[in-house]
């Protein structure tokens, strides 16, 4: 029973929250600026997915800072090692589908 | 594409009297389920000790009473595929059907057996061995359990209701699109997966958490016990891997629901991505299941050698590496895609690489025993069958790893004899070994030894006459999923013996549940709690643990923690817990996570049969327990100290 005297109900008032509120609007801008480039055709396919992806990505920071109290933690920082595991886990998974997936294509 | 089941016929499965002949038992158990519970009064026994607890042991238990149901289900499957197969020009099942059980063989068996199997051993043994008094999210554990439960329902209904998915338990596109597989199955078999896959991912980030954060005062974490870590290796595994299969499960699903084209030849998809997220996802899925059962492997071996582990921290090191490398060897599951030598050379070597590790465990378990002094108990039985057995089933994975050479196995009976060699032989009989291990922890009694070994023996011998005439099918040419085979080929001698096998191994069962039907009356009661003479803290409490756990949490000062405790205490050195007893802070309750599974359960099958209405009707009920915990403030309470004296003394502990 891990329950923390902190996770009792906190009394009194407390602050606005305002980083959720402005990570809850930039992950909404972020999301609609991708589904709009592709609706739209914005850019040719090339650039399109290097701009999805890099939109991914920044939604990535914005999810961890904004939500996912990664600047908080108490004792050994074992999130940032799931964190590093999760980057070489995902770099396997995009890098090694795209390799895989343009099978046949070396050979020629 | 009109799924809107007018007439009954469309929605209950008809013609075949072997469904029949279910409903009617299906119906006839239920009645009796509702009348002993009504005539007995149990209906709020039920509902207050089991439907709504958040004690991780009672999970548990449910997770293994689940499991093995399931593992009743998956082993008739499995029965009426071999008597099928037993000889040439069979008429026993028909073709459909045929596909329809070996869909569903696969699929339990991976998923509603294996997966509930070792979150059974992990719930019931990690917090007792770590010295805590619960999982770190208790509330969450008890929504995975639920979320597991109705998935695995909702799966199994496709049985009775719309009709089973017959598109193997990998369920490749296009095959298992709507113009190949038109019915509801594949929309059970995807909605079953995915509510019971968020059950998954809770119980990984659940464990991984009450590991890292929960150990008592002293556990180090190289003090830990190695199922500890075995289990930590699993949820690193789980946590990475599942979303994979989420998301090419909701692809799937949306190309078949919403008529996109994710997966389809034509309009831009390309199926083959199904199948690399697929294994994405399956190859590490294998390493989840198996690398607990090496965990309690480790466990039993050491405490019925009366020694420590040989090898801890190379024991250690190499689940570690298994978890790692296991993402990096998927594509060996679809080597004939063809996807060039560069591919195939890299996934090549990497799998046989993954053997190296697997390979000095199964000599440390050797080393264990070595000069030790050796109890042949059920567990331990269970634990020596498992080492030729795996060291078969391993050999047989390297030669598959060579791909030139897969090009000859693929899908052949050579791999279905592998894979069940390392399935069984690993976590079938990893899992067997804990369930007669913890079983006196469970529920405070033994399993009867002499029905044990019986059990076992016929499992294990059944085993090996059921699989090893496939790896001689393999090479004579017979592939998976044929339903029935010419009586020319010379394949009916190898399948009538490996069906003779298979019924061996339901003896096997049977004998099984015999053991338990017989222990619950006649099984010897453990009164000290440490009826093995263990090593590890869960044997420091009576049996069952109180619900609490530890009255006083342990401090721990080396690894095997309880044994140090018992030498300490030999040597006169040990001073009884002076420490006051201290109230206990636990969760309450609660009955949301039933109804939030259920609410999920209803959207699903709304899902299934395209009824949008139902589906949003099931969605409002999951905001709803969503918005009612998030607004709930009476969530724990204080166990007084005079209760925990009092239950300490019952047990006497004071």
């Amino acid at each position: 029973m891990a329950l923390h005297p902190s996770s009792a109900p906190h009394g009194g008032k407390r602050p606005f929250p305002w980083s959720h509120m402005v990570g809850f609007i930039l992950s909404i801008v972020l999301t609609v600026a991708a589904l709009w480039a592709v609706l739209a055709r914005a850019l040719h396919p090339g650039p399109l997915t290097t701009f999805i992806l890099v939109l991914g990505v920044l939604q990535i920071v914005v999810q961890l800072f904004f939500f996912m109290h990664i600047t908080e933690s108490e004792g050994p920082p074992w999130h940032a090692w799931m964190l590093m595991l999760g980057f070489v886990f995902v770099v396997a998974i995009v890098a090694g589908s795209i390799w895989i997936m343009s099978f046949g294509t070396e050979a020629y | 594409m009109n799924l809107e089941p007018t007439y009954a016929t469309h929605f209950f499965v008809t013609g075949d009297p072997m469904i029949y002949a279910a409903d009617v038992s299906i119906l006839l158990v239920s009645a009796a389920i509702v009348f002993v519970l009504t005539y007995f009064k149990k209906w709020g026994w039920l509902w207050r000790e089991w439907l709504t607890t958040v004690d991780h042991k009672k999970i548990g238990i449910m997770y293994m009473i689940a499991a093995l149901l399931m593992l009743f289900r998956g082993g008739v499957d499995a029965l009426l595929m071999r008597t099928q197969l037993a000889l040439p020009n069979m008429h026993f099942l028909q073709p459909e059907h045929y596909n329809q059980i070996f869909t569903t063989h696969g699929t339990l068996m991976i998923l509603f057996m294996a997966m509930p199997f070792i979150f059974a051993m992990m719930n019931i043994a990690v917090p007792l061995q770590i010295g805590a008094r619960d999982v770190a999210f208790p509330y969450l554990n008890a929504v995975s359990f639920w979320l597991f439960f109705f998935g695995a329902l909702l799966f199994n209904l496709s049985f009775v209701i719309g009709g089973s998915p017959d598109a193997g338990w990998t369920s490749y596109p296009p095959l298992a699109e709507v113009p190949f597989s038109p019915g509801p199955g594949e929309n059970f078999y995807l909605l079953g997966l995915q509510i019971s896959g968020i059950g998954s991912i809770a119980t990984g980030i659940n464990f991984f958490v009450t590991i890292l954060k929960m150990r008592a005062p002293g556990m180090t974490l190289m003090r830990m016990p190695l199922f500890c870590w075995s289990v930590l290796a699993t949820t690193i595994l789980i946590i990475f891997a599942f979303p994979v299969l989420t998301v090419a499960l909701a692809l799937l699903l949306i190309d078949r629901i919403a008529g996109a084209h994710f997966f389809s030849i034509f309009d831009g998809g390309n199926p083959m991505m199904y199948v690399n997220l697929f294994w994405m996802w399956g190859h590490p899925e294998v390493y989840i299941v198996v690398l607990p059962a090496f965990g309690i492997f480790s466990e039993v071996v050491a405490t019925f050698s009366r020694k420590r582990i040989f090898g801890y921290a190379s024991m250690v090191a190499s689940m570690m590496a298994i978890a790692i490398i296991s993402y990096f060897t998927w594509v060996h599951h679809f080597f004939t895609m063809g996807a060039g030598p560069g591919v195939n050379s890299f996934f090549a070597v990497s799998t046989m690489i993954i053997a190296i590790p697997t390979g000095v465990k199964v000599f440390n378990w050797l080393m264990t025993m070595y000069r030790g002094r050796i109890r042949m108990t059920v567990p331990m039985l269970w634990t020596v069958g498992f080492i030729p057995n795996f060291a078969i089933g391993g050999a047989s994975g390297v030669m598959l790893s060579v791909a030139p050479a897969d090009y000859q196995y693929h899908n052949s009976y050579f791999l279905i004899a592998h894979f069940h060699q390392v399935l069984i032989g690993g976590t079938v009989f990893g899992m067997l070994a804990g369930m007669y291990y913890w079983w006196p922890k469970m529920f405070g009694f033994m399993l009867d030894e002499r029905l044990g070994r019986w059990a076992f023996w016929w499992f294990n011998a059944g085993f090996y006459v059921c699989f090893l005439p496939q790896y001689v099918l393999g090479f004579m040419g017979m592939t998976r999923r044929i339903y029935v085979y010419p009586a020319h080929m010379g394949w009916t001698e190898w399948n009538f013996i490996s069906t003779l096998g298979a019924f061996m191994m339901g003896v096997g069962f049977l004998l099984l549940v015999a053991d338990i039907l017989y222990s619950i009356r006649h099984g010897e009661r453990d009164v000290t709690g440490d009826i093995w003479d263990g090593r590890t803290l869960e044997w420091s409490l009576p049996s069952p643990a109180p619900h609490y756990n530890f009255a006083r949490i342990p401090v721990v000062t080396a690894r095997d923690a309880w044994w140090a405790m018992k030498e300490a205490r030999k040597r006169g050195e040990a001073l009884p817990d002076a420490r006051p007893l201290a109230p206990i802070h636990m969760p309450k309750n609660s009955g949301l996570p039933f109804l939030l599974s259920l609410s999920f359960f209803v959207a699903g099958f709304g899902l299934v049969f395209n009824w949008y209405m139902l589906a949003v009707a099931g969605f409002l009920g999951v905001g709803l327990c969503l918005l009612l915990r998030s607004f709930a403030e009476d969530k724990a309470y204080f166990i007084p100290v005079e209760e925990i004296a009092r239950t300490e003394a019952a047990l006497g502990r004071v």
